[in-house]
């Protein structure tokens, strides 16, 4: 690896490329490259994010004080809705995987493209209508059922346009099945000869468990939605006690469902840290079988412990406890993780650029969202904390502490591949420290909250709980501006940044083997198969 | 226990809850400590550019890796054991409790005590007994939630759900809704009142005196018509409901249910589809005519008949 | 890389990795599909747990004649599609548009017994609603709520199915499919089975399961 020289900065990016290959909108749209959808992807999810966090900044505005001041019930309702369905289903599931995966899952195993190109093209439509969808019906009055949907205030007793949105979620859930189809079969099928399983980047191993999570449980969510919406519009009674309907039995469905959800959006947040965690320690991975099969063992334990959500939904409490004793042991692979990547960086020859600085924040970050996460799995203390702002701030710190900061190391890590320039290394380490101190500022509080027994989805509150309100909108001020610098440097280094080379970074993977921004049919030539995955030669490096 | 950060604990179970909970965060401190100590250690002795020993590391590592996978599972597992416990004491009431009645509607809380006692938002109970509340919602999902005693239960509707506390301390404390619920959810609570046992009994009569919860059962039992059929000797043949409650009622199914509240409910609401054995399906449904407080009266009613005798001369 | 084929796409290196790959996708795809009659499949179980007289009741309602003639045709077309398949096999150009058009009739005759069967049952107020028949029991309603949803569910399967079948038809007769090459014909024949299996299931839990009490 070591070999390939660093190129003359001054030297323009290759000349024919992905991004030079067509500048036509139609170009864009109709485009079958794997990379250019993972831009189409990339702008979309932002634009969704920047709705949500907009949501998100109303309602830690109007929680400054505890009866309320400038927004009503309704509305609030309405703002948490759209901040979980977006930030759910539109910004945090495609985040890594497609925008990301897309881009880098072809370059690593050494293919021109995904198996099925226009499919993957058909994903990003089917994304845009089911957003298309869910903005329509905030426009036309919004949704006040949260993310949830819970039965049968969703099926029965909202006056909101929940089919509208729960359509648009149906349909943006098909992207996503396609999606992972379309990368479970990349990933079996495409690879280069040699790239055998065990010599994938983790990465990988990472995508292809989230994929198996979305096209398994996917349908489900499509199938319960639906029948909610059926319900919704005849009144049959699958979700109505009246009726002789169960309201429980949507929640099990849901959560059969959005269970291992919330791995879909942490173990690409995983698979991006043991990228850069060994790249910018210039180490071989410590445990490479290891974290490569805690990331299966994630995605098939994730499917056996819905139930935990429901500990005070009436389910029997033999049903909790055999929930609880799962999610205990879904903890297992996690920890493996984190003890791992530490591990990696003994004897390492650490730099901390920006892609480490989140990688480092990541592991923080989501080992204590994966702590606070043994509270809510031991039963007694989960009567107590669920509901309330405990949960809220616990998995804030796995979705963003860890997805979003696995995002930005992501996003930091390949930008150079992306566009051939590099981003501000200063601004950007800056940005990242901003970001850290902001989140925790903003979440922290809400532990302690939750323990007080300050309840979610509140509007009013008690007074005793203000202070705590305060510190968190303090700090979510604070990350609102750490957000908003990386789009401006990033911007910024599209035109003024400084030329990346092939491999800036000195990383190992194929995808580093070609030109910054790569070729349409990604490598000019076929690369070169290393003997392992993570080659780095740390002791011949430190210098 | 550590009066900072924990909340106001107000029953022996709070406590236990906290030091469940303590413990908890000593083990996070632990994993914290030994995640962050070493990695800050390894940025700080192997920044890139600080001279360093990086030989590759020649010692066996899936013995490590079999050590941070078998300690952690034995710490879970026992804090699982723990936390079963606790729950599988709070999950199930006590025979001897003081018992009470709350149907949750968006949005309040409306309570009914045996005594027949009513109050919105409140409840008052006496310190150093049980308490047993037996709840169900009008509409969509609420739940009950008293931070002080650390419980916390969803209130389903259709389901006769319970929750049982047994406060130790004098006080007013929290009562909030805690499932979202609609518009006003954050307004859906009140105040849980404990007071010194003389103070509750004087409480007790100062409301206006009142039926019984059983006695405006069997006001509605009348008002309803369901004595024209259970209790009179006309044509219609219905079955008795003197010692009923509690006991096992064959179905002409074959099967063999208990007449617990829930099976009690369903037969008033959907009649027909657990017909005891020996009778037609000749009962209309009462679904929408009749309101969840007059429900729950009726079976406080149906309740107080369990320990009496159907009359001799009437048809079996 | 191997020799230009016209069916052979970029981004594969040879028609045995495009195969490949194609036959995983529809694998995968298929899992997704039973993954989505499966959250039907586990409300009608659990109902049918519940309330089972209710649904023996309710099952009695539907025409057995129907579903029966509709099982035949089903399994039948599953048949010709098995020999559309073997044919393409063999880049028997006749043989497969042949077999694939009598796979879209019996298709067709499914869905027209389909619809007679359904138009009865609305004569004889089998629709959940305010005319049900059974108005006082919402759980022979609810059994009927799964009737129609699956039902009509596999329904939009099959009408889906006559779209595939006939444009992969169409592409037959103008010669795209040949020994080397006829991997979409393959593709469309495990969809089509798959529609046929979850009929399988279907009928003997929506119309036979109620009959013996």
């Amino acid at each position: 690896m070591s070999a390939i020289t660093i190129s003359d900065t001054e030297s323009p990016p290759a000349e024919e490329n992905y991004l030079s290959a067509g500048h036509t909108v139609r170009s864009w749209l109709l485009t079958t490259d794997h990379k250019r959808i993972g831009i189409l992807y990339l702008l979309s999810i932002l634009i969704f994010f920047a709705v949500a966090a907009v949501a998100a900044g109303l309602m830690r505005m109007e929680l400054l004080r505890p009866h309320g001041w400038f927004i009503l019930n309704e509305t609030y309702n309405k703002l948490f809705t759209l901040h979980g369905v977006l930030m759910v289903w539109f910004f945090l599931i495609p985040s890594i995987p497609a925008v990301l995966g897309n881009f880098v899952i072809p370059m690593m195993i050494g293919a021109r493209d995904v198996a099925f190109p226009k499919l993957n093209l058909l994903s990003w439509y089917l994304f845009m209508v089911g957003g298309a969808c869910v903005l329509y019906s905030i426009i036309v009055g919004g949704v006040d059922t949260g993310w949830t949907f819970y039965t049968p205030f969703s099926s029965t007793y909202s006056n909101t346009h929940v089919i509208l949105m729960a359509a648009g979620i149906f349909i943006a859930g098909f992207g996503s099945i396609l999606t992972g189809l379309n990368f479970i079969v990349t990933i079996h099928t495409m690879r280069m000869p040699g790239m055998t399983w065990f010599r994938m980047p983790l990465f990988l191993w990472s995508l292809y468990s989230t994929s198996l999570i979305l096209i398994l449980a996917t349908p489900v969510l499509a199938i319960t939605l639906a029948l909610m919406a059926l319900e919704r519009i005849w009144h049959i009674g699958i979700f109505d006690p009246k009726l002789g309907g169960d309201p429980i039995l949507f929640q099990h469905l849901f959560w059969f469902y959005s269970h291992p959800a919330v791995y879909i959006m942490i173990l690409p947040g995983m698979g991006v840290v043991s990228e850069v965690i060994s790249c910018f320690s210039r180490k071989e991975i410590f445990g490479y079988h290891w974290v490569a099969f805690a990331s299966v063992a994630i995605a098939v334990l994730g499917f056996l412990v819905w139930g935990h959500h429901m500990f005070v939904s009436s389910q029997s409490i033999y049903a909790g406890m055999i929930f609880s004793v799962l999610s205990f042991m879904v903890s297992i692979p996690s920890a493996i993780k984190v003890f791992n990547w530490t591990a990696t960086l003994y004897r390492g020859s650490i730099s901390l650029q920006t892609p480490m600085l989140y990688a480092l924040a990541f592991i923080g970050l989501f080992t204590i969202g994966g702590l606070t996460g043994l509270f809510l799995a031991a039963l007694a203390v989960d009567v107590h904390l669920t509901d309330t702002y405990f949960v809220v701030a616990h998995f804030h710190y796995i979705m963003v502490g860890g997805m979003v900061t696995g995002f930005m190391a992501g996003l930091h890590f390949w930008w150079p591949k992306m566009t051939g320039r590099l981003y501000p290394e200063k601004p950007a380490q800056l940005a990242a420290l901003i970001i850290f101190i902001g989140f925790n500022l903003t979440f922290f509080p809400q532990f302690i909250m939750g323990y007080l027994g300050m309840p979610r989805r509140y509007h009013n509150y008690a007074p005793e709980f203000q202070i705590y309100h305060i510190l968190s909108t303090a700090g979510a001020s604070i990350l609102g501006v750490g957000y908003l610098m990386p789009v401006i440097y990033l911007i910024w280094s599209l035109r003024y940044g400084k030329i990346a080379g092939p491999n800036p970074w000195r990383a190992c993977g194929l995808e580093w083997e070609t030109s910054s921004p790569p070729p349409v049919h990604n490598f000019d030539q076929p690369p070169a198969l290393p003997v392992k995955p993570y080659d780095y030669d740390t002791e011949a490096d430190y210098g | 226990m550590p009066g900072f950060l924990f909340p106001n604990a107000a029953t022996e179970h709070a406590r236990n809850v906290d030091w469940l909970f303590l413990c908890l965060i000593l083990i996070s401190a632990f994993y914290l400590a030994v995640i962050f100590g070493p990695m800050a250690f390894f940025i700080f002795k192997f920044r890139r550019g600080k001279k360093a020993d990086r030989r590759p590391i020649r010692i066996k590592t899936w013995k490590i890796e079999i050590i941070w996978t078998v300690i952690p599972f034995f710490m879970m597992m026992g804090i699982f054991a723990w936390a079963a416990d606790l729950y599988y004491q709070v999950e199930r009431p006590p025979a001897n409790a003081l018992e009470a009645f709350v149907v949750g509607k968006q949005w309040m809380w409306k309570i009914e005590h045996a005594e027949g006692n009513r109050e919105i938002n409140e409840l008052h109970i006496p310190l150093g007994r049980s308490i047993k509340l037996t709840m169900t919602s009008e509409d969509v999902i609420h739940s009950f939630f008293i931070p002080a005693f650390r419980v916390k239960q969803d209130v389903v509707p259709g389901r006769y759900v319970t929750e049982w506390f047994h406060p130790t301390k004098v006080g007013t404390y929290h009562l909030f809704c805690a499932e979202y619920c609609g518009a006003n959810h954050s307004e859906m609570g009140g105040g849980i009142i404990v007071m010194k046992p003389e103070d509750y009994a004087a409480w007790l009569s100062a409301g206006a005196p009142r039926d019984s919860l059983a006695a405006s059962g069997e006001q509605s039992f009348r008002n309803l018509g369901c004595s024209g059929c259970h209790m009179g000797n006309s044509v219609i043949h219905a079955p008795r409901l003197e010692g009923v409650y509690g006991g096992p009622v064959p179905l002409v199914t074959g099967q063999i249910v208990t007449a617990d509240d829930q099976y009690i409910r369903d037969s008033i609401l959907l009649p027909a589809s657990q017909i005891a054995a020996g009778y037609s399906n000749a009962m209309p449904t009462f679904q929408g005519r009749v309101s969840e407080e007059q429900l729950v009266g009726l079976i406080a009613y149906i309740r107080s008949l369990a320990n009496k005798n159907p009359p001799d001369n009437t048809i079996p | 890389m191997a020799e230009v084929q016209p069916s052979l796409r970029e981004q594969f290196d040879s028609p045995a990795q495009q195969r490949e790959a194609s036959r995983l996708g529809i694998w995968a795809f298929l899992a997704t599909e039973v993954m989505f009659f499966g959250g039907l499949f586990v409300g009608y179980i659990v109902y049918r747990h519940s309330f089972p007289h209710a649904f023996a009741a309710a099952s009695r309602h539907t025409n057995l004649l129907y579903g029966t003639l509709n099982t035949a045709i089903l399994l039948t077309s599953s048949l010709t599609m098995a020999l559309a398949v073997h044919a393409g096999e063999h880049g028997a150009r006749k043989q497969i548009v042949k077999n694939l058009l009598l796979t879209i009739l019996l298709a067709a005759a499914f869905l027209v017994v389909k619809g007679f069967e359904y138009s009865e049952d609305i004569h004889e107020h089998l629709v959940p609603g305010p005319s049900f028949f059974a108005g006082g029991d919402p759980r022979q309603e609810l059994f009927f709520y799964f009737y129609w949803a699956m039902t009509g569910l596999h329904a939009l399967h099959v009408i889906i199915g006559i779209g595939i079948l006939s444009t992969i038809a169409s592409l037959a007769a103008r010669g795209r499919y040949n020994a080397a090459y006829y991997t979409p014909l393959e593709v469309a024949g495990l969809y089509w089975h798959f529609v046929d299996i979850v009929w399988i299931y279907l009928f003997p839990l929506l119309y036979l399961i109620g009959r013996h009490l």
